[in-house]
């Protein structure tokens, strides 16, 4: 085994998009579908300007993830492995034949903010150029869909202006709806530093729940959900009787400022009033606002809590009124920031991979874009619309009228909003295909068509972050043998459609030439969106290519760091856009059946569906199974005990999680973590309540208000099971799968009696080797454990309460070759003895060891089988073991001897 | 002048008391003691380990004459006490010598069951209570092939044991289809035969023995289903009868055994008795630990001081090389009565406790008896035992469930 050299790549996960070094170690066998052996050490790239050398534990863990447990291998119809040729086929002529009859609307694409620019390029191309529709849409749909079209409508372009670095160098920074803490850890990280150094740099968390991002916080602002639209109305009136007010910039550089304070100030021009609408005191409400007014260098940090709102474009444009009214943008340490979700959302936005864009940051509503794009792509069947947005593409499946979709890279099953619903219309659809790396996920158990696709290190692509920084991600090891890029996947569809000099593809660097090429093409600075400096870059410049900020021209050729320094905007009047925000209330209410307002969000250590992230037992540990927290007069009013289970639901569907109660959850909300799926919890898919309406303009689901109620699951039993291999869940009622070190572990529950559990543990658990159980039968107890070739291959414990044994010690054992005689005793006890190693018996009437004979021997001098019985009564009772007593005496005589 | 104490036997209990007496009060008896056999003491429980071999004789001689000499105590071997004067208060030899008591205590212990069947007096059928016996079974095993144990109790495992040991082709024949069903149940007596089975040893479960064949020697047993074992050597152990002749001719109360007080006094003031001829509360024990109690309140009693002898949880140990069992209390399964119950079968490991009101009533174990002393104790002193009921199966040194961190703790 030789070690090869350092290969920089990007972070999978998030959208900071932190650089990173690897370096894998491949077996010779690289063939091999086994990773025996195989080591990939990541650390965080030491220049690259998202991170610095920084790296979370989800990043720097990745490498743990790179087996290929669990991985698709094959292309699959209908549930057979089938050949690459038979499967490519089969999804060409079905989209041919649904196109042929139905029209082109008839068929879809859902693609992801993990596909890389290259492969979502080509997607975009392929359906909207030559399938004739803009039914694609993305994952990234439920991420910052809003802020693309809040920066579209205030800069006529989907432009973020700033970069990192004017987070450190701000006065005054503001999250709203993020909690950066755990969902954008660098970037956090980056602003926590400063803090430390700048200790009067202000921090103000917008939030609803008290999240960690609170602790770096000197104000935090939990607002009444669904209110940051009044928040920053608010604001926007406060600050037009302020000096803060930048007259001479709203006169200068933009449109439509007098509509904006004149709505803003009719509904929220008090103080007082705002503070009521959001149910915040008048005090924290004056902080907010003054530091405002005190401090120009104010960034707006943004995220999924503004924009997964059914007026979440409303509220991106409330705070980027904001900055516009006093000139806070295109300058060093200010800026209204979104940050997205995914590692590529960004780059998805770049190609237009949304059904509202085009390509290149251009849209449907102009036809000579249209035209531009037909011609550069010299496109026969070019689409003429806007397609289906996310949750009107499923909801189109459901009625029919979309007859085959091809889903790359993502899990809706998990993701989307009315999820069972979503699921059934999968279920139902004439054609799903599904591109995935992972061969068991909730959507690929609905498709009909497996692509194996290959993942994260094992091809080549860009991705871009949040502040526009392109990024390579680099091979470093070996796919497995059967598996392919999407954009190889994509390519070859296209060929067996007829299209093969339109996707005449050999490399990703073939692409990005491409893409870049159509980003300068007839631009002109008429599009923000532009790296055409790079259409003609060699395949050694694209292997070797450096993170840079787009835009990258003639004149940037280093790139852009921060945008809007030339306050000229893409609008048709070069100025930038004041909106009138009349804030609105969430869709669905709470009502007296609901009377729960539900949250969702992400948990530190998971990354979206868990697919990549749930296979380290190390990220498993920070959170490990579903829950919902709940504050603690509410647990009190419902009967809800911290531990144990409760059920959340309303009429689209039940949850069933953890009771976590905290202070920090706003009364009468809820919050409940998104990543759990079908493959790891019997009901941990919170998107089954989420109801499925959007932002009328960018079609974003409402994720984070959806009317509940909650009560306790009067579970009759509750238990865990450790399991070598994963175990058959169909009989259980509630479970958990977590992995563990060479163990899953399944924390189990259920509202029915067990009436005989032999029976009960013989419908799931192998029975083969040695079986060891224990019962109490009146108090409800059991527990078993299965042991083959001397090691440990289950252990369950099954108990009346949540009582019951850590689970720590037990896990430990699967990593030992042989379980020996007295851990096998404890094994049931759920715990290792403490009692002291007595050694062989010799005393059998008083069970006295030779362990302490021994020591009684040494420690009191004694010298006859007579001193022995007096201290320890050994040999004082039937006397058989007195010549055992008087040998041992005699040899430590002769030891002491010796020595 | 020293009071008069006789003793009527110096099996392991007599042998016991008088050590006591000894330790206690050395100088208020002139103590004599009359043995049946024609040996000092020895430790009976050892006669196991000497058939199978693994003790000798003389390793589980305890009191030899020598130490009756060195204590100043009259040792009279191989003389049997045939009559009691209880008004003058003197005993009388089987050789016609008279002597003169204060005390007396009958310790003359016990005899084996001797079934009353035909054939039960023909040579080659022997029991298993002294050193003839043991001697005699060493010696049929020199020439003979073919042995029957008869009872599966706990003294005809050991026999059965010794006998393979000494290359003899032994059958068991228990009554019952649970060997050792006095101490173990179902499942334990199962385990049991399980690997006495891996030993060699055969059984003939469930049966009745209806004769012993054979016209000047034994030839074999016959069963009441008519089926017929040939052997060469019969061991009779069905159980043992307190040796009471004695006493119920003087007219002391005798049911079972001698009924004593808790004073380990007879009917008879100045009468004692203890070991397995007496009957304490109602009970007959035949194993040595509450014997031993016995020894000890009867040696504080003749000592003057109060005693009391309030009966003995008694537990049981089978000493056969590599097999563990253990049981005490009544373990068997009741309305008003809890179990705990761990098996690890291929391991034929097996392990029970039943409580009452969370105190231990009784424990049957096989295979692994980790921890029974600590059960054992709880189970004598009644301790509540809801603190420890989630592990205590499995012995002690567990934490209590009190003290347990019930925060579900994360696995990584």
């Amino acid at each position: 085994m030789t070690e090869t050299s350092t290969i920089q790549t990007t972070c999978p996960y998030c959208g900071v998009g932190c650089g990173m070094d690897i370096s894998p170690k491949p077996e010779k066998n690289s063939r091999s579908n086994k990773l025996a052996g195989f080591e990939v050490k990541v650390i965080g790239s030491e220049f690259h300007p998202a991170n610095f050398g920084k790296l979370c534990v989800k990043g720097s863990s990745a490498g743990e993830t790179v087996d290929f447990d669990g991985r698709m291998l094959n292309p699959q119809v209908n549930g057979e492995v089938v050949s690459w040729d038979s499967a490519l086929s089969t999804v060409a002529d079905k989209f041919r034949s649904v196109i042929d009859e139905h029209g082109s609307d008839a068929v879809a694409f859902y693609v992801s903010g993990q596909l890389l620019t290259e492969d979502y390029y080509v997607a975009n191309k392929l359906i909207k150029g030559f399938l004739g529709t803009a039914n694609i849409d993305t994952n990234s749909r439920l991420c910052m869909a809003s802020a693309v079209v809040g920066y579209k409508r205030a800069f006529g372009s989907d432009t973020v202006p700033c970069s990192y670095e004017d987070l450190e160098q701000a006065e005054l920074i503001v999250f709203v709806g993020s909690n950066a803490a755990w969902a954008h850890p660098i970037v956090y990280q980056r602003i926590a530093a400063e803090k430390r150094r700048r200790p009067d740099m202000k921090i103000v968390v917008v939030d609803p729940r008290k999240t960690a991002t609170c602790d770096i916080a000197d104000l935090h602002l939990n607002l009444k959900p669904g209110t940051d639209a009044v928040l920053f109305n608010g604001l926007l009136a406060q600050l037009s009787k302020s000096p803060a007010l930048n007259q001479g910039y709203i006169n200068a550089h933009t449109e439509g400022f007098a509509d904006a304070i004149a709505k803003a100030v009719e509904r929220q021009g008090t103080i007082e009033k705002v503070a009521e609408q959001c149910e915040l005191s008048v005090e924290d409400l004056s902080q907010f606002y003054n530091w405002v007014i005190e401090n120009d260098k104010m960034v707006s940090l943004y995220s999924q809590g503004v924009n997964q709102s059914s007026s979440g474009v409303d509220k991106s444009n409330a705070i980027i009124n904001c900055h516009l009214a006093t000139g806070r943008i295109g300058k060093e340490g200010m800026g209204p920031f979104s940050i997205t979700g995914q590692p590529n959302a960004m780059g998805g936005r770049e190609v237009g991979g949304l059904a509202n864009q085009l390509a290149a940051h251009m849209d449907f509503n102009k036809p000579e874009s249209i035209d531009k794009v037909a011609r550069f792509w010299k496109a026969e069947n070019m689409a003429q619309e806007n397609g289906l947005k996310a949750i009107d593409m499923f909801n189109a499946v459901a009625d029919k009228k979309i007859k085959a979709i091809w889903i790359m890279n993502t899990n809706p099953v998990v993701s989307m909003p009315d999820a069972d619903a979503v699921k059934k219309a999968l279920q139902d659809c004439e054609m799903v295909v599904v591109s995935d790396c992972m061969q068991n996920t909730d959507t690929t158990q609905v498709a009909d068509v497996l692509f194996p696709a290959l993942t994260w290190g094992e091809t080549d692509g860009s991705v871009t972050n949040s502040d526009r920084t392109i990024s390579r991600q680099r091979k470093f090891m070996q796919g497995p043998e059967n598996a392919r890029a999407d954009w190889w996947i994509m390519t070859q569809v296209a060929h067996k459609l007829g299209l093969a000099d339109k996707f005449q593809y050999e490399s990703a660097a073939d692409i990005f030439r491409e893409h870049a090429a159509l980003s300068g093409f007839e631009n002109d600075g008429s599009r923000d969106f532009d790296i055409s400096l790079l259409e003609n870059m060699t395949d050694g410049e694209y292997s070797s290519m450096q993170p840079f900020q787009w835009p990258l021209t003639a004149d940037k050729r280093h790139g852009t760091k921060r945008m809007f320094e030339d306050n000229y905007f893409f609008t048709p009047s070069g100025k930038a856009q004041f909106i009138a925000i009349t804030p609105k209330a969430p869709v669905h209410p709470t009502t007296k059946e609901y009377p729960f307002i539900l949250n969702t969000g992400r948990v530190r250590d998971q990354w979206h569906t868990m697919t990549r992230t749930a296979k380290t037992a190390k990220l498993m540990a920070h959170t490990d199974e579903p829950y919902v927290m709940v504050h603690p007069a509410d647990a009190t009013d419902n009967k809800l005990m911290e531990g144990e289970l409760a059920k959340v639901e309303n009429e689209l569907g039940l949850v069933i999680a953890r009771v976590r109660i905290d202070r920090g959850q706003r009364k009468g909300s809820l919050f409940v973590p998104i990543h759990w799926t079908a493959q790891y919890a019997s009901h941990g898919r919170v998107d089954v309540l989420v109801q499925p309406v959007g932002d009328p303009l960018s079609g974003q689901p409402e994720s984070k208000h959806s009317p509940v109620k909650i009560a306790p699951y009067y579970a009759k039993w509750h238990g865990f099971i450790l399991s070598r291999e994963p175990i058959n869940t169909d009989g259980l009622e509630y479970w958990v799968k977590v992995k563990g070190k060479q163990f899953y572990r399944y924390e189990i529950a259920g509202e029915s009696a067990i009436e005989n559990y032999q029976a009960w543990s013989n419908s799931f658990l192998d029975k083969t080797g040695d079986i060891l159980d224990y019962e109490d039968a009146s108090q409800k107890r059991y527990r078993s454990a299965r042991i083959e070739n001397g090691k440990l291959q289950t252990v369950a414990f099954i108990a009346p309460s949540t009582e019951l044994p850590p689970r720590s010690w037990l896990g430990s054992l699967f990593a030992n070759e042989i379980i020996d005689s007295k851990t096998r005793l404890n094994l049931l006890a759920g715990q290792l003895s403490g009692a002291k190693d007595e050694g062989k018996i010799i005393c059998s009437c008083f069970g006295v060891g030779i362990n302490t004979i021994v020591e009684a021997i040494k420690k009191d001098k004694l010298t006859t089988v007579e001193a022995i019985g007096q201290a320890l009564k050994a040999g004082t009772n039937c006397g058989s073991c007195i010549p055992e007593l008087t040998e041992i005496l005699t040899v430590e005589q002769a030891k002491e001897l010796t020595s | 002048m020293k009071l008069k104490l006789i003793v009527i036997g110096s099996g392991m209990v007599g042998a016991r008391l008088i050590e006591r007496i000894l330790a206690k009060s050395p100088h208020i008896y002139d103590i004599r003691v009359f043995n049946k056999e024609p040996n000092g003491g020895y430790n009976r429980i050892m006669l196991s380990p000497v058939l199978a071999g693994e003790k000798t004789i003389p390793e589980i001689m305890t009191h030899n004459h020598d130490w009756f000499k060195q204590r100043d105590i009259h040792l009279h071997a191989g003389t049997e006490i045939r009559e009691i004067d209880s008004i003058n208060k003197t005993v009388k030899t089987d050789l016609g010598a008279t002597y003169q008591y204060d005390k007396l205590v009958i310790a003359t212990g016990s005899s084996p069951f001797i079934l009353p069947v035909p054939g039960n007096d023909l040579p080659g059928l022997v029991t298993f209570r002294d050193i003839r016996d043991v001697n005699q079974m060493i010696q049929y095993s020199k020439y003979k092939q073919k042995a029957v144990v008869i009872g599966g109790g706990l003294l005809g495992l050991e026999a059965a044991n010794g006998l393979i040991k000494l290359g003899m082709e032994v059958t068991v024949v228990h009554s019952n289809n649970v060997l050792m069903n006095m101490q173990m149940d179902a499942v334990s007596g199962e385990l049991l035969k399980k690997s006495l089975t891996e030993t060699g040893m055969q059984f003939c479960m469930n049966s009745k023995t209806v004769e012993i064949l054979g016209d000047s020697h034994v030839t074999g047993v016959k069963m009441a289903d008519g089926r017929v074992i040939s052997c060469d050597l019969v061991v009779l152990a069905v159980g043992i009868r307190p040796n009471t002749t004695i006493a119920k001719k003087i007219g002391l109360e005798v049911n079972r055994g001698i009924i004593v007080n808790d004073q380990l006094q007879s009917s008879n003031p100045d009468i004692y008795a203890l070991g397995e001829c007496v009957e304490h509360r109602g009970m007959v024990y035949g194993l040595v630990a509450p014997l031993y109690e016995q020894a000890q309140v009867l040696a504080d009693t003749l000592s003057g001081q109060s005693a009391s002898y309030q009966g003995s949880a008694i537990s049981t140990k089978l000493k056969v090389t590599g097999i563990n069992l253990f049981s005490a209390g009544d373990f068997h399964d009741s309305n008003d009565s809890e179990s705990l119950v761990y098996k690890d079968i291929s391991q034929n490991i097996y392990r029970k406790i039943v409580l009452k009101d969370n105190k231990i009533k009784g424990a049957v174990m096989f295979g692994d008896v980790t921890g029974s002393n600590w059960i054992f104790e709880n189970l004598v002193q009644q301790n509540d035992m809801s603190a420890y009921r989630d592990t205590l199966v499995f012995g002690e040194g567990f934490l209590p469930l009190a003290n347990k961190d019930l925060e579900k703790e994360k696995v990584a």
